[in-house]
């Protein structure tokens, strides 16, 4: 990878990570830190890998992405927001009365999302139906997706794992967004993950684990790996940290899940992020 | 006495104290106690309040296995994850096997607010209430869920406990007495039976002021069982004032509504006109928003109360004449 093409990348990072704590601030509350924790996976996608065409949101054979952990619609929504698929303006609605911006994806309200979610765990099995769904079509398309670790506790997901397995899904690319935090509390001390890379390849999946998962070059090269598999889905485990690159709410450590943010602290987190 | 108090510190508080007599009592959380106000308890008792992750189904099955092994356990999430979701662990793990499991949903209908449609759950008691052995409990204020808990584990079965997580109006004084299988009269009428639970009650106290207003003496039932709905409360009310109002929080297709419909189709036919989300999902918004825009306010209950009674007295019977077929759904 170019520098410039990382230092694009880097740079955009930090834009979504403004519009998105810009966002929520103006409403003054909402899933802060597990936005901030995959701005970095979403802008590789989003701005390198994905095969996609923002004045075509419908394109047939396009890429799709599923956002399972569907908490985290608004760093997404600053994604599209930017990509052009809907007015910047609009974030500004993010969940408030009639907007299309609700606090979880909903493929029906939103330009752009391509599956809905918020009933966690649910949204990594339509993206398994979705590679299916690609794979008997023969569209070459592939299908993204990122979970919680917290999510991954639901039996739902590994459901969906064997079967994308099963099925020889190599057009499938998981995320796991490892921010090692839930609502209740730390992964491991709710109900602990580990070994997680073991247990994803026990399950019949290729797995490749991104030490740094706020590095745009380590996810790049991590999706560049996993479209090499030639009969199985991936499993990228992105470590992240719970509320990157915002100083109060990495500060909040488990308490920012879903957070007030009130107007300093938005003004002070566009300034970190200026 | 319960003014500005949320009704999930209220639950955990009673929960904490009911634990700390009775060992058997478990509190089983699913990634949820910070948002149910359980998350202290496990200081208390390590052993018995506990987190199985965000498995909501896995944790209706171990708290079936737990009951089988002589416990009450407690088990909560989102009133949406709480029925819908782990649906056929409570009917057969649960119910089925009759095992004594007492189930949290927390946020019920639209007052899950920001968390939005997916979060909303319409359905709820329609999905409890058509499960054999189920019973639904809706505490309408603070008071009443003190005086439930205690009843709540006596009663030997499982019972779905339809939780509003922030403070409420008061409705109960001290001196309140609770029955898990009665409903409470809480205004004494003549002319419109208005049956009511959970939020919207206090939504029709307001609206028996405004009737009142109108020459129009309404009387007020609080359904806080669901099911077994008190049968008789709903035929004397009925009987006495010969029209019906319905009003939850909840579709009206599986709730409230068609627990009263059932009752007075057999027994004692009368009009009812319902009030409620319409079958249709949810959306983000604050309460006061969705209860304007789905019809749900204190004067769409007026006119709901009014419409009913101009039927009576015109003499107009939906099951003697077709002239104006109700168009409730
Ligand atoms: C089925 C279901 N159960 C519970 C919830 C409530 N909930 C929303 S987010 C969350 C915690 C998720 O933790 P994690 O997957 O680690 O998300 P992240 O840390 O990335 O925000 C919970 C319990 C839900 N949305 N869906
Ligand atoms: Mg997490």
């Amino acid at each position: 990878m170019k520098e410039n093409e990382i230092a694009f990348l880097v740079d955009k990072s930090k834009h979504i990570r403004r519009l998105t704590i810009d966002s929520i601030g103006k409403l003054g509350v909402g899933h802060v830190g597990g936005c901030l924790s995959i701005v970095e996976a979403l802008v590789v996608l989003y701005y390198k890998e994905m095969n996609i065409n923002p004045q075509k949101p419908d394109m047939a054979g396009r890429d799709r992405f599923v956002m399972s952990k569907g908490h985290a619609g608004p760093a997404l929504y600053a994604v599209l927001a930017d990509k052009g698929y809907f007015e910047a303006c609009l974030l500004d609605t993010l969940n408030r009365p009639e907007t299309t911006l609700p606090s979880h994806c909903d493929m029906i309200r939103t330009k752009g999302i391509d599956m809905t979610a918020g009933s966690l765990g649910q949204g990594f099995s339509c993206a398994v139906g979705m590679a299916k769904g690609s794979k008997i079509k023969g569209d070459n398309s592939r299908i993204y997706t990122v979970v919680g670790d917290g999510e991954s506790q639901e039996g739902q997901i590994w459901e969906a794992a064997m079967f994308a397995a099963q099925q020889k899904l190599n057009n499938l690319i998981g995320f796991t967004d490892y921010n090692k935090f839930q609502l209740d509390g730390g992964i491991s001390e709710i109900v602990g993950l580990e070994p997680l890379d073991m247990k994803w390849k026990a399950f019949g999946w290729d797995v490749i684990v991104v030490q740094d998962g706020h590095d745009v070059k380590e996810i790049a090269e991590a999706i560049g790996k996993a479209r090499q598999s030639e009969a199985k889905p991936t499993m990228i485990i992105l470590n992240t940290i719970k509320g990157k690159g915002v100083s109060f709410a990495e500060a909040a450590g488990v308490t920012n899940h879903n957070m007030p943010v009130t107007e300093e602290q938005r003004i002070q987190a566009l300034k970190e992020l200026a | 006495m319960y003014e500005n108090v949320e009704m999930r510190q209220v639950f955990s508080n009673e929960l904490g104290k009911i634990m700390e007599r009775d060992e058997r009592v478990v509190c089983i959380d699913a990634d949820l106690a910070r948002a149910q106000g359980t998350l202290g308890l496990r200081q208390q008792f390590p052993d018995r309040a506990f987190d199985v992750g965000v498995a909501e189904q896995n944790m209706a099955s171990v708290a079936a296995g737990l009951a089988a092994y002589g416990f009450i356990p407690f088990i909560g999430s989102f009133t949406p994850f709480a029925t819908r979701r782990i649906c056929d662990q409570v009917a057969i793990s649960i119910t089925y096997a009759k095992r004594n499991v007492k189930i949290v949903g927390l946020d019920p209908g639209i007052s899950a607010e920001l968390n939005g449609g997916t979060h909303m759950s319409m359905e709820d008691i329609g999905v409890m209430r058509s499960i054999p052995g189920m019973v639904i409990f809706e505490p309408v204020d603070c008071m009443q869920l003190v005086k439930a808990m205690p009843e709540i584990v006596r009663y030997d079965g499982p019972i779905y406990i339809r939780l509003f997580r922030k403070a409420v109006p008061a409705i109960f004084h001290e001196d309140y007495q609770f029955d898990l299988f009665k409903a409470d009269l809480i205004k004494a009428g003549t002319d419109v039976s208005i049956f009511a639970s959970g939020i919207m009650v206090s939504q029709a106290v307001s609206a028996c002021e405004i009737l009142r207003g109108k020459g129009i003496n309404a009387e007020l039932i609080n359904i806080h069982t669901i099911k077994p709905i008190d049968r008789k409360a709903v035929i004397e009310s009925a009987r006495k004032t010969g029209a019906v109002v319905t009003c939850e929080n909840h579709n009206i297709i599986g709730g409230l509504n068609s627990a009263v419909c059932e009752i007075l189709a057999e027994d004692f036919p009368v009009h009812v006109k319902a009030v409620g989300v319409k079958d249709h999902f949810g959306e983000v918004a604050k309460i006061d928003y969705l209860l304007a825009k789905y019809k749900m306010t204190p004067g769409d209950i007026v006119d709901a109360a009014v419409e009913c009674i101009n039927r009576k007295t015109r003499g107009q019977s939906g099951f003697c004449s077709s002239s104006e077929p109700s168009s409730n759904h």
